[in-house]
């Protein structure tokens, strides 16, 4: 089954209290942070801590993800070297413009996992925060076979681009990144990857937060960045699929075994046709609906 | 028969049942007092209200016996210190002080135990500075530790007599019928509930109540009576109601507490115990009080109405039986204003006695027709049992408090604590100090999962049933071991310190000094 990215918390590299039990509140995903929540001063601090946090916490099912700083200052490829060794699922490149860039980082995944003989095991995804990131996204997504996914990050985009981002209040809400998140999330689509989006920051306003989530929802994302626990019930309750929905699901899944069963090509539900991309649609519903607790694998094999 | 004889005749038998009952003949009038009552009513002409000094001197008391108080204005109290201070200028010496509880703001006790006017001390709890002199052995006799319903029995069947007690009160009339509020335009201070200071006033040989608001007589309702009242004292100011707890409701945003919070609501829900009429308990901490908030959303979801809430009233309770949602308030202590304020105003908001409250002895004691209590906990052990008073320092630091009593007689309790509090794990191999026994707990709720007691097999079918992730508390401890590492035996020396009382009399703990 294909791995949920609802949610990607971040927590501090410099910040043991929180690594330690990150995944409790149940994110998708946590990405430890080695880049801008760390001061130069700390920068090895950090990468000893997430190394040893990565080799003795046990994160259970999570998926681990570490943003490392980039290469071109004096900390990136110890980064690479420290969490690839210590087994990191992902990692995560900041601030990414060009295809040479991952291929670069993959060179120096490589020089590591040849060295202790784990090749292959290390995923990239790339933050995208500039606007040549954005003219470059679809060969981001597909400059290297390890890229999992690509990531908006707004704050340096809108900079980038000479202007900020609106608030809840305002009628445009959202829209300096509409081209922006759309370009994410078609170019991933078209490498078959995943899209995630920007976070969203201020902790005080939740139902900002739960429009902005339906939005990128709507727009075609997998799931979102995140600071605070506190947001994760709120992209997993918009994410999880409706009662309705979940039937509508079954009903297809249930009629393809059907036609399976007695050989036939064409399906229908409730006389309705059902062509190829319902299928999977309703194949990626049944997913959610499991990985976000309401609905059971028994449920299914019993049906 | 003439009338003489008539009145003669019934003379006689007058002095005849007189005589049957051994009692004297009704002779003469008495002269009728022509004083208007109101001046009768007034300060001073009773006999009751007098300075604090002439108070204790009429009083009785002598060195060696024991003084009691209660803890009602928590941080805000000022009885406490006003009381044993007069008491030390006036020369007393080894005197017992049983106080329902003592806080931080009881620091200045620590010069009365040096210069010997406090030699005893019985009480639910210790904080603060006073919590840690007595911890690094202040005190040559240790301290007696005491559940609310504990003490309630203790004083009621004599363990813990009293000679004189001094109840604050924040309203009192001159023939001592007192109140935690107060109706008069004078009101100065509030508390609520006088719930532990209940046995005290019923039990003490001679009771003093000290009050900031004088008022005319009668005062009501009166939570004690002029019955048990000897003298009444007014003074300045009895305690500083803002100090009991702040008043607003404020929803917790530690996410680690709203974690442990929603996990002790699914655990309420799915106990089987979560239907109409249910009667539940919570403590005053963040994941208690946002577990009040989960379980408040599915009571109106599911239509659900509780019939009582019980012990530490707080403002989420009154606001849930506003709402219709909680039928009645049992209140033995008020833990804000905003619940001393529905004590005063709604009488579906019920006062109780600590004994009535929570007492074994006592079959009617609210406590044994509790269905669920949420509790904190410092430090759980692998079975199941609890400490609350002791830090994982060795420093006294919490208070007994109706844990043991709650724990014991509810249908369901759950203990909701954090499996890590910084690099202190708090799922034990065995506790520091037992204060709640492994038998009386039900489910113990971490972020890392929830723990059943293996005596309450249906609960974990139940919980298991609807999707809970249940751990064993080995399991626990040792994912906190992995994560922390074992941590050093703490420093204790010889001396024991404190003594842990069961609710039924019995000796059940000790602690013993932490050395530097």
């Amino acid at each position: 089954m294909q791995r949920l990215r609802r949610t990607m918390m971040f927590v501090p590299g410099n910040n043991p209290g929180m690594m330690s039990d990150a995944f409790i509140y149940g994110p998708d995903s946590i990405m430890l942070d080695l880049e801008d929540s760390v001061t130069m001063a700390e920068k090895d601090t950090a990468r000893l801590l997430v190394y040893n946090a990565l080799k003795t916490i046990d994160y259970g099912q999570t998926e681990m993800v570490v943003r490392i700083n980039p290469l071109n200052t004096p900390y990136g490829k110890k980064d690479i070297e420290a969490v690839v060794k210590a087994g990191v699922h992902v990692i995560r490149m900041p601030k990414t413009e060009t295809a040479e860039e991952v291929v670069e980082v993959e060179r120096e995944i490589e020089k590591v996992e040849k060295e202790i003989g784990c090749l292959g095991r290390t995923q990239i995804m790339a933050a995208i925060e500039s606007t040549l990131g954005i003219v470059n996204a679809y060969s981001i997504a597909v400059a290297s076979k390890r890229m999992m996914g690509i990531a908006l990050g707004a704050e340096d985009y809108c900079a980038n681009l000479k202007t900020q981002r609106t608030q809840g209040d305002n009628p445009n809400f959202g829209m300096e990144l509409l081209m922006a998140r759309q370009m994410i999330v078609v170019a991933a689509r078209a490498a078959g990857i995943d899209a995630l989006d920007t976070v969203y920051s201020n902790l005080n306003d939740m139902e900002t937060f739960r429009r902005e989530v339906e939005m990128i929802k709507a727009l075609g994302f997998d799931g979102k960045s995140i600071i605070n626990p506190r947001q994760i019930e709120i992209v997993n309750d918009v994410f999880t699929p409706k009662q309705k929905d979940i039937d509508k699901a079954l009903a297809v899944v249930a009629a393809i075994k059907e036609a399976e069963k007695k050989g036939s090509g064409v399906i229908a539900v409730n006389g309705k046709m059902v062509d190829r991309p319902v299928v999977i649609r309703a194949q990626h519903t049944i997913e959610l609906a499991i990985a976000s607790g309401v609905l059971k694998q028994e449920d299914i094999d019993n049906e | 028969m003439t009338m003489n004889n008539i009145i003669a005749q019934r003379a006689a038998l007058v002095e005849q049942a007189a005589a049957q009952m051994g009692k004297n003949i009704y002779n003469g009038t008495r002269e009728k007092d022509q004083t208007a009552r109101t001046e009768n009513q007034k300060e001073g002409a009773s006999s009751k209200v007098c300075t604090l000094e002439e108070a204790i001197r009429k009083s009785g008391l002598k060195d060696g016996m024991t003084i009691s108080f209660h803890h009602h204005f928590r941080a805000g109290d000022k009885v406490v210190n006003l009381v044993v201070d007069k008491l030390a200028e006036m020369g007393f010496k080894n005197l017992h002080l049983a106080a329902s509880s003592l806080q931080d703001v009881h620091k200045p006790l620590i010069e009365h135990i040096k210069n010997g006017v406090i030699t005893e001390i019985s009480t639910s709890g210790l904080r603060g500075e006073l919590a840690n002199e007595i911890s690094r052995g202040l005190m040559e006799k240790p301290v007696v530790f005491r559940s609310h319903g504990g003490r309630g029995s203790a004083i009621a069947n004599g363990d813990l007599h009293i000679d004189v007690a001094f109840l604050g009160a924040s309203s009192c009339d001159a023939a001592g019928n007192a109140c935690g509020f107060s109706r008069s335009e004078n009101a100065k201070s509030i508390c609520g509930s006088l719930g532990y200071a209940l046995p005290d006033a019923r039990y003490a040989d001679k009771v003093v109540i000290l009050t900031d608001d004088l008022v005319q007589y009668p005062n009501t309702p009166n939570a004690i009576s002029e019955h048990d009242v000897d003298f009444v004292v007014e003074v300045e100011s009895v305690g500083d109601s803002s100090k009991i707890a702040s008043g607003a409701i404020r929803d917790t945003k530690n996410p680690r507490d709203i974690l442990l919070a929603k996990q002790a609501a699914k655990v309420i829900i799915n106990s089987g115990y979560f239907k109409n009429g249910f009667s539940i308990q919570t403590g005053s901490g963040g994941a208690s009080l946002a577990a009040v908030k989960y379980i408040r959303e599915s009571m109106i979801e599911q239509g659900i109405k509780a019939s009582f809430a019980l012990g530490g009233i707080t403002a989420h309770m009154v606001k849930m039986h506003e709402e219709g949602l909680i039928d009645r308030l049992i209140d033995v202590q008020s833990f804000d204003k905003v619940a001393a304020e529905s004590l005063m105003n709604d009488p579906m908001h019920k006062e109780v006695s600590a004994s009535e409250y929570a007492s074994a002895d006592t079959p009617g004691s609210a406590t044994h027709y509790l269905d669920i209590v949420i509790l904190s906990a410092l430090e759980v052990d692998v079975n199941f049992n609890v400490n609350v008073l002791v830090g994982s320092d060795g420093i006294i630091r919490g208070a007994v408090g109706g844990h043991p009593d709650t724990a014991a007689d509810s249908a369901l309790s759950i203990i909701v604590c954090p499996l890590l509090r910084g690099r202190i794990p708090c799922v034990v191999d065995e506790v520091t100090t037992l204060i709640t026994p492994g038998a009386t707990v039900d489910v113990v709720v971490t972020e890392y999962g929830i723990a059943v007691n293996p005596n309450r097999p249906e609960i974990a079918e139940r919980l298991k049933a609807a999707g809970l992730k249940l751990v064993t508390l080995e399991q626990l401890r040792d994912h906190a071991l992995k994560v922390i590492g074992q941590p050093d035996p703490l420093p204790f020396g010889d001396k024991v310190v404190g003594v842990v009382m069961n609710r039924d009399g019995s000796v059940m703990d000790v602690i013993k000094n932490i050395k530097e």
